[in-house]
């Protein structure tokens, strides 16, 4: 049988608030257990909760960035359960009125465009930490991270490989990221994907009954997470089985999801609108403010890079990673005029060097005007793509700028044909069974020859010329 | 005890008559006779009260001192006190000392009131004649035998015994006017988001609501002054401009239009407070009102729709009370969910697991539209009653419960017998409108009878002006409780 999968994500964003979403502590990350923690958070008896407006305008530019619907008036609820990290036995949330409701994200999935539709997104407050090391079997609480924000973003079940929840995950990412609700650091939490998972009969129309993987905090664990959950699930009903409601954990080092509980032990949560707060209410001239100061989203910098650049709809969704690759490209591309070469340096040469030595966009050591000028003087003849990887180690090591490094270094390619004639006739002189194999049919002597030459002028022969000068005296 | 009202007292300070340490002294001296009989206070620290009254004395001598400066006041063990124990009046909290201080508690500093103590309360203000405190029953100053009413029964035994000159109290479906009524003394509960509620341990968040509580309604106008104002720290808490309580006292009441709904003068109504208040009635017409009957139909409703929706709010509140952080935990337990199940079960009295189970029960799944959408609805109706019935009243006059004081222990093995003394106080929680208890009368056993103005949203200067006039034409308000020992 053939088998669907189908997967739906929920992703917990850290907002990128200074002050907690209800109290005024920090939400720096890495402090000293409970030194963030205020009387609200620690959840003393008398507190109430104050609504951080900064968080609804993060929610607020996320509804814009994705084309959502905004509740203009949304609501927050308490979700009740005991766990000792969740201090007032409740968490403040958003159930029946979301702010955020609707809205799509287009992905690029093996060269194909996929828009995936958003079910809502809401805001509410994070719980604390249950350390359980260094404890000699009793339970550590630290409470800096309960009360900081989050807004949760729900997807439509719309997936229908592990690739494409990925491709999701990653645009999602790279949108919170660009519109600056959300620093993205997902080893320190603040971009937390849980997948829900089920697989039916191809052609069928009703879902199958999911599974829930909680808390996913890499790319590569969600791909792995939700290959393990097909083939298992695929499995389990192959052999006569049946898949029962569950939310499971994927364990990194097996490379296996586990039952974590079942849905007999779903908690009854009794969600109520909380009294202690009002129902937020925006109004028009916050929400136009708002979009006013959103910066050019990343669709629409995909469709004007392929328009101005002539990039590739492929190229465009890379160079739109993230905004600092994305300026970097267009501080390139303008300062060259080539669109299309800056593209292939920036993806290419400067992504691999970047790679090599870990480094992020923002601290690498050749600035964009610098590839920019390297690039001018690729178009211009000046140098050879060889010549030009040579200038790039120059940059890199901070040896100047472009063109002082071509004249220190004597990069330039040979102009003059006087020159490289001489050397042609030299190479040709010496590598006679050359000649003769080239002469008799054989094309690869001719690359061979032209081999000699660049090799000879140590690389700064312009092969079009050395191709053309070739064919003249061997022809 | 003389006579002593706010006002009084204020002048002899002003006048060097007396010091606050002085007066503070002999509030304490009251205390420390009476308190064993009486059980009004769960804590008193004489050392820290007379502190507190050396620092309004040295305010005085400074020239800073205000209206109140150095007259001392009683807090319900409801409001966080930095530094004192506060305990809700629950062993969940007996061992708690609040590490700040309440919205309310910061405003009677700064106006520079010291503290006598913190007064009984029903636990966690469930119950309506202080018997649910786990620091045991609170009498009535009246007759000891009998209940103080509650949940601020402590505060109201504590100011008709003169302990204290005033007390703070919080009032959730009467908890202010029922053991103001029952005790013989004023007591006011504000219009909702008046009184910041930042600090005061919740019950339910929606109906939650402090006020003053002291023999008089010009001691209660004064203790509002000082009581209300925006706090930025309760989000409903209101942004108004302030207001001066006692500026309309003097005003009198021709023209005034009393509204008397037919639903509190009907069946249940003890006739010795129904004659009472029928009296009262005559008095404000021989003042110069009129009066218009007017109906509450929903009223009713009132009981059962606030046993969903105090409790739902309170089982939710009541949450953070599991023994992790703070407060009473079981001392033996097995496991995580047996120290939240043994915690709980043992620091929470019946009343308060009673609601807690009625609140989570409402709240569950499959039955929230049933119980907690419906009773939220039939709250609307409520409130729409009362805003039909402005339209022809100034203020609205009945009876404050329907009956007088109960005999310790006569009603604790009735929850519902129990919950009915609240029928006349819950609406206007419910509907969020000011409302207070005032003396008019003592029944044929020499208890007293309360009177219950509810007004208009924002109209507690009227409801302080009609009190305040009545006050003025009799004397059931500075009627002393005899033979105390």
């Amino acid at each position: 049988m053939k088998w669907e999968t189908v997967i739906g994500l929920e992703v917990h964003t850290q907002l990128a608030t200074k002050s907690k979403i209800f109290s005024g502590s920090s939400t720096a990350f890495g402090a000293a257990p409970n030194t963030q923690a205020s009387a609200v958070d620690i959840a003393l008896p008398g507190v109430l909760p104050v609504l951080n407006k900064g968080a609804v305008e993060c929610a607020i530019k996320f509804g814009l960035a994705i084309g959502a619907t905004l509740n203009r008036v949304n609501v927050f609820d308490r979700k009740n359960y005991f766990y000792p990290d969740l201090p007032k036995g409740y968490q403040i949330s958003q159930l029946a009125k979301p702010i955020v409701e609707g809205g799509a994200l287009t992905v690029h999935v093996d060269g194909t465009e996929r828009v995936i539709h958003l079910t809502r997104a809401h805001m509410e407050e994070d719980a604390g930490k249950s350390l359980h090391e260094d404890f000699h079997g009793m339970t550590g609480i630290d409470l800096n991270r309960a009360g900081t924000p989050l807004l949760e973003i729900v997807s439509e079940p719309e997936m229908r490989s592990s690739a494409e929840a990925v491709a999701y995950a990653r645009a999602l990412h790279t949108l919170v990221t660009w519109i600056g609700i959300c620093d993205g650091n997902m080893q320190e939490g603040s971009f937390r994907v849980d997948a829900n998972v089920s697989v039916r009969p191809l052609g069928q129309q009703e879902f199958g009954t999911r599974r829930e993987i909680k808390n996913l905090n890499s790319f590569k664990f969600l791909q792995q997470a939700i290959d393990y959950e097909v083939r298992w699930q695929i499995e389990t009903l192959e052999d006569g089985g049946r898949i029962e409601q569950a939310t499971v954990l994927f364990d990194p080092d097996t490379g296996e999801t586990r039952m974590m509980r079942s849905k007999e032990d779903a908690h009854d949560y009794r969600y109520f609108p909380d009294p202690d707060l009002l129902p937020v209410r925006l109004d028009e001239d916050w929400i136009e403010s708002v979009r006013a100061a959103l910066p050019e989203l990343p669709t629409a910098m995909q469709a004007r890079f392929r328009n101005d650049y002539g990039v590739s709809a492929y190229d465009a969704a890379v160079l739109t990673g993230s905004r600092a690759l994305a300026k970097y490209f267009e501080t390139a591309a303008r300062a060259c005029g080539q669109g299309k070469l800056a593209a292939n340096w920036v993806m290419g040469e400067l992504s691999a060097a970047l790679n090599k030595a870990d480094l992020g966009i923002e601290h690498s050591p050749v600035s964009a005007a610098q590839l920019g000028a390297l690039i001018a003087r690729i178009h211009d003849g000046t140098l050879s793509g060889k010549l030009a990887k040579q200038v790039f180690e120059g940059l890199w090591e901070g040896a100047g700028e472009v063109d002082a490094i071509i004249e220190a270094r004597g990069l330039k390619q040979m102009s003059d044909s006087g020159e490289l004639e001489k050397i042609i006739d030299d190479v040709l002189a010496a590598n006679p069974k050359s000649v003769e194999e080239f002469r008799s049919g054989k094309e690869k002597a001719f690359n061979a020859l032209v081999g000699q030459v660049m090799k000879v002028s140590k690389g700064k022969a312009n092969p079009t010329q050395v191709n053309d000068l070739l064919k003249k005296k061997l022809g | 005890m003389p006579e002593t009202s706010l006002s009084a007292l204020a002048a002899q300070l002003a006048g060097k008559q007396i010091s606050s340490r002085e007066l503070a002294r002999q509030y304490l001296d009251r205390i420390a006779a009476l308190n064993p009989s009486l059980n009004a206070f769960i804590t008193v620290n004489a050392e820290k009260s007379l502190a507190e009254a050396a620092a309004a004395d040295a305010l005085r001598a400074a020239g800073k001192a205000g209206p109140l400066t150095g007259v001392p006041i009683a807090h319900k063990d409801i409001f966080c006190t930095e530094g004192w124990l506060t305990t809700c009046g629950s062993k969940m909290l007996h061992n708690f000392v609040a590490p700040y201080d309440a919205h309310v508690i910061q405003r009677f500093k700064a106006a520079g009131m010291p503290s006598l103590g913190k007064t009984n309360m029903d636990e966690f203000a469930m119950g309506s004649s202080n018997e649910t405190s786990y620091f045991g029953a609170v009498k009535n100053p009246w007759n000891t035998a009998y209940v103080p009413g509650g949940s601020s029964g402590g505060a109201a035994a504590c100011v008709a015994a003169r302990m204290a000159p005033a007390a703070t109290g919080t009032d959730t479906g009467g908890s202010i006017r029922q053991p103001a009524a029952l005790c013989g003394i004023t007591g006011l509960k504000p219009t909702y988001g008046l009184v910041s509620r930042y600090g005061m341990i919740a019950f339910a968040s929606s109906l939650d609501q402090a006020g003053p509580m002291a023999p008089s309604a010009e001691d209660c106008a004064l203790l509002l002054n000082v009581m209300t104002g925006f706090d930025p720290n309760d989000s409903t808490s209101l942004d108004r401009e302030k207001e001066d309580y006692t500026r309309d006292l003097e005003k009198p009441l021709s023209g005034l239009r009393v509204g008397l709904p037919r639903e509190f003068f009907a069946e249940g109504l003890n006739s010795e407070v129904a004659a009472a208040v029928e009296a009262a009635v005559t008095e404000m017409k021989r003042l110069g009102a009129t009066t218009v009957e007017i109906s509450l139909a929903n009223s009713g409703l009132a009981i059962p729709v606030y046993y969903v929706l105090a409790p739902a709010e309170a089982s939710s509140n009541l949450s953070r009370f599991d023994g992790v952080r703070y407060g009473y935990r079981a001392p033996e337990y097995s496991s995580l969910d047996d120290m939240y199940c043994k915690t709980r079960a043992q620091g929470f009295g019946a009343e308060v697991k009673r609601r807690i189970m009625i609140g989570a029960y409402v709240l569950s799944h499959g039955y929230y539209d049933a119980y907690y959408l419906q009773a939220q609805k039939i709250r609307r109706l409520i409130a729409g009653d009362f805003i039909e019935a402005f339209k022809t009243c100034d203020v609205i006059l009945g009876p404050t419960a329907p009956g007088t004081a109960f005999k310790l222990g006569e009603k604790s093995g009735d929850p519902v017998e129990m919950y009915l003394n609240d029928l006349y106080t819950i609406p206007a929680n419910l509907a969020g409108l000011p409302g207070m208890s005032l003396p008019c009368g003592f029944d044929s056993r020499g208890l007293p009878i309360g009177l219950q103005l509810v007004g208009n949203y924002f109209s507690e200067a009227k409801m302080l002006n009609v009190a305040h006039q009545y006050q003025r034409a009799t004397d059931w308000h500075s009627r002393q409780p005899e033979g105390l020992k």
